[in-house]
């Protein structure tokens, strides 16, 4: 069977064996940012680097939306998590019940990777989010 | 009395709802000829104007309602700041008169934003071939995907951060704050809502984002409302009984959102409003314990809750208490949001921030009717935009 070709959702997502997040990083003061940027909004330093954030988190605060745009299924958890390495990343909460009983500010959690849709062209949009670790 | 002090001499808002039948050029014209009739004043009298406005925002909003009220000539600044768009419109006509350019002036916040429902997000986009586009190099739309940016659940991420950090704070916390701001409301004929609900009917009703129910987020609307400045030598020129009702702006500030470090993925409302809240204090040389009555940013009641903070009106860490004890409550010791606030009396967004300033106007006053703080002599009003920016206005009852 042939490969699918596959692209990531946002280019922030590197995906491959190990998916990870690539923020760009101030040479200066580390600062993180998953755009690019004139200068660092931190310190105002010009020169960036790249960084590989780290997969492990906690969750430090989430939403359970059950209100959005036509054509988003929900409900689902909107996610705050900050990475061991102190980066802060908005995602959902999957494989989780979108519950107050199961979502629990300060649970362990991790990145993992999924297919979210496919274009005409047959290839796959993967995207990330956090599930409990 | 400071001698070089920016008054309110004159003020007016339409009640918040919703008017077809009207555009928003005629809701700003009708405030400011009612702000001009409060103040003793005509738009002759005016030498500066700024008109704030959000979705009409490209529209000369200042220079269409000039045509309405008086053609005069002077000076418009049409300004936008989200939803401290109306406390940056008080703010530009106060640093004109603080500037020595105009001795008094006229500001104006208008919206119609018709049943707009859910803001932000923006809408479902199914891409036929994936292409990277914008700053992210998206390949499809990715509310929903990669959390929420629509209002209801930032604001809700934002009040859950604050459970997270600190005890005593949870969902019946938030639903207390949307109880009290209905119940105050009911007091309020110009509030959009002026109904009652149980504490058990606010937490039941339907979830927009958890923790915020429907009953605990703002509506859309229409609305206006304006306000006169005047300078303190120009006012002392004026009729005693003028002179008597106006009030003086003992602080306007704006701040904007300082670097944070989870800024980039959830807008940090807390610095800015703590630094604007202090930079506020220090120049009205007073304290939150001085207060009689704030009107704060309560677009969602998680966002109320951590304001109580933000403002100084509680302990660091203690807006849970501080709601459980009663003591933003209309007869508790800091009362907050009597005109019952975003979440009941609406939130047109241009008008929002000039509509709070005339409430604690009102009040100082003691014209404030049914709703009425007794002896208000010292306010605060406080808006919040996303992107973001914060506008405070400390005010303070003239010396008899």
């Amino acid at each position: 069977m042939p490969s699918t070709q596959q692209v990531p959702i946002v280019d922030y997502l590197r995906i491959g064996a190990r998916p990870y997040l690539r923020a760009s990083e101030c040479g200066y003061c580390g600062a993180r940012y998953f755009d690019r940027r004139n200068a660092c909004a931190k310190c105002g330093r010009v020169e960036f680097k790249n960084a590989r954030v780290s997969n492990r988190g906690v969750l430090r605060s989430y939403s359970i939306v059950h209100r959005a745009a036509p054509g988003i299924p929900v409900p689902y958890v909107s996610a705050l998590v900050e990475t061991d390495d102190g980066t802060t990343v908005r995602s959902n909460l999957v494989d989780c019940p979108s519950d107050p009983d199961h979502v629990r500010l300060g649970m362990k959690v991790r990145l993992t990777t999924y297919v979210t849709g496919v274009d005409d062209a047959g290839t796959e949009c993967v995207a990330f989010g956090y599930r409990p670790a | 009395m400071a001698g070089d002090s920016v008054w309110v001499l004159g003020t007016s808002m339409t009640r918040f709802g919703r008017y077809p039948d009207l555009d928003a050029v005629d809701l700003g014209a009708r405030v400011c000829l009612e702000a001009f009739t409060d103040g003793g004043v005509t738009v002759h009298d005016m030498d500066v104007m700024a008109a704030g406005t959000l979705f009409q925002a490209n529209t000369s909003m200042g220079q269409r309602i000039q045509k309405q009220i008086g053609q005069t000539g002077i000076p418009v600044f049409n300004v936008t700041n989200a939803c401290a768009t109306g406390a940056t419109a008080i703010r530009t006509v106060y640093l004109a008169i603080k500037a020595g350019e105009a001795s008094m002036g006229l500001a104006v916040g208008v919206e119609q934003m018709g049943k707009m429902g859910l803001l932000a997000g923006g809408s479902k986009v199914e891409a036929n071939v994936y292409e990277p586009s914008g700053r992210f190099g998206a390949v499809t739309s990715v509310d929903g995907v990669l959390g929420t940016a629509t209002m209801p659940g930032v604001f809700a991420q934002a009040g859950m951060a604050y459970a997270y950090e600190n005890d005593g704070v949870g969902f019946e916390q938030f639903a207390k704050v949307a109880y009290k701001n209905h119940l105050h409301s009911t007091l309020n004929p110009l509030a959009q809502y002026q109904k009652e609900f149980s504490l058990e009917e606010v937490m039941d009703s339907p979830v927009q984002s958890y923790p915020n129910t429907l009953l605990m987020c703002c509506p859309t609307g229409d609305g206006a409302a304006a306000a006169i400045l005047v300078s303190e030598e120009r006012l002392r020129s004026m009729p005693k009984r003028a002179q008597k009702r106006a009030v003086r702006i003992a602080a306007s500030v704006l701040t904007s959102d300082p670097y944070v470090e989870s800024g980039q993925v959830q807008p940090d409302v807390n610095t800015l409003t703590r630094n604007a809240a202090s930079q506020a204090y220090e120049k009205a040389g007073i304290g939150p314990e001085d207060l009689d009555l704030v009107e704060l940013h309560d677009c969602f009641a998680t966002a109320e809750l951590i304001h109580y903070d933000n403002l100084g009106l509680c302990e660091r860490g203690g807006a849970g208490d501080f709601i459980d004890s009663g003591a933003p409550f209309r007869d508790g010791t800091t009362p907050v949001n009597v005109s019952g606030g975003l979440i009941s009396k609406g939130h047109p967004i241009g008008a929002t921030g000039v509509a709070n300033v005339f409430e604690v106007t009102t009040h100082l006053r003691g014209e404030a009717g049914d709703r009425q703080i007794k002896g208000a002599k010292v306010g605060l009003a406080h808006v919040i935009g996303l992107g973001s920016s914060c506008g405070i206005h400390i005010l303070e009852k003239a010396a008899a």
